[in-house]
């Protein structure tokens, strides 16, 4: 199975990269682009056919690893 | 004094440290390398300045989770004396023996210079040998030293005098055109509930010896010095 984790800083932590983006999309004339927040995507093969066990364990990844939950949400999407 | 000096993959400032180290207590610190699962009996444990794993995923993330970081953190529990130079301020917030955590500097640049530090709290094993209010002057080297907090978590740092140093000017004024990295409230170090384990993003190994300009960090070795001897 795939596991896809989305991991994105929380609201109301400064984004610098975000907001360079959203300045360098201005400048590219893009209007109408508002704020702009910039995270991280990982992909990861995890074994088992179990989806819920599966779940369970990259949350744990998350939590202990893959994102900081002091400024960081994560999402986690089980594809089979 | 007894010190360890922690060498994860990626440390560069950990010679800086050794030396000062070195030249403070007049014997050299053990060198503990990220692998290994204990350290001496010491007094003292550094976490070095440096890109530790790369600063893959984010800085200090992979080494918090290193075999050593275990030991470091039973040490620190028991009261041992933890300095985080730099990274190793990176890797105890990620670690969580340091609250909150560090961001990219709101320019997005890596900023190495001198920069001006109001001491906060002159208490401890790591300050006493300032005074509170006291301005030093001590380079900072670094991309993501941008110290973050909510509003509360800043307000009880404050309330409890766990900030140890604010950014400033030179006439010691906490200003926002003295702050190189968009800390919030200028933060540049702090303490641990229990004031045994400090993180600061300036590099006082690198105010110590008169060779390379100030020795305005050399109260931080003296301190400890007496305090753990």
């Amino acid at each position: 199975m795939k596991a896809r984790v989305h991991i994105t800083l929380k609201k109301g932590v400064l984004d610098p990269q975000g907001k360079a983006i959203a300045h360098a999309l201005a400048s590219l004339g893009f209007a109408g682009v508002g704020d702009v927040r910039q995270g991280k995507y990982i992909e990861l093969d995890v074994g088992g056919a179990d989806e819920a066990k599966a779940r369970a364990e990259v949350t744990a990844m998350c939590e202990k690893l893959l994102a900081n939950t002091v400024i960081e949400n994560y999402t986690v999407d089980i594809a089979k | 004094m007894k010190s360890a000096v922690i060498v994860f993959p990626g440390s560069n400032c950990d010679r800086d440290v050794a030396d000062a180290l070195h030249a403070a207590t007049g014997k050299p610190p053990v060198m503990a390398w990220h692998r290994d699962a204990g350290i001496p009996e010491v007094d003292l444990i550094v976490l070095p300045g440096g890109f530790s794993y790369g600063d893959y995923l984010r800085c200090g993330a992979m080494a918090a989770h290193s075999p050593v970081m275990r030991e470091v953190s039973a040490r620190a529990k028991k009261g041992v004396a933890v300095l985080g130079i730099c990274n190793g301020f990176q890797i105890l917030t990620e670690a969580q023996l340091l609250p909150e955590a560090l961001l990219p500097n709101s320019n997005l640049q890596f900023i190495c210079r001198e920069v001006g530090l109001k001491v906060e709290a002159a208490k401890g094993a790591f300050t006493s040998h300032y005074q509170e209010g006291q301005t030093i002057r001590v380079p900072i080297a670094h991309r993501d030293g941008n110290y973050f907090a909510d509003d509360a978590t800043l307000d009880a740092l404050e309330d409890s005098g766990h900030v140890a140093f604010r950014y400033c000017d030179d006439k010691g004024a906490v200003t926002q055109a003295a702050n190189p990295n968009g800390s919030a409230r200028n933060i540049a170090g702090v303490f641990n509930d229990r004031g045994n384990v400090l993180g600061l993003m300036p590099h006082p190994e690198r105010a110590f010896d008169p060779a390379t300009g100030r020795t305005d960090g050399r109260a931080m070795f003296d301190a400890l010095i007496e305090a753990l001897n």
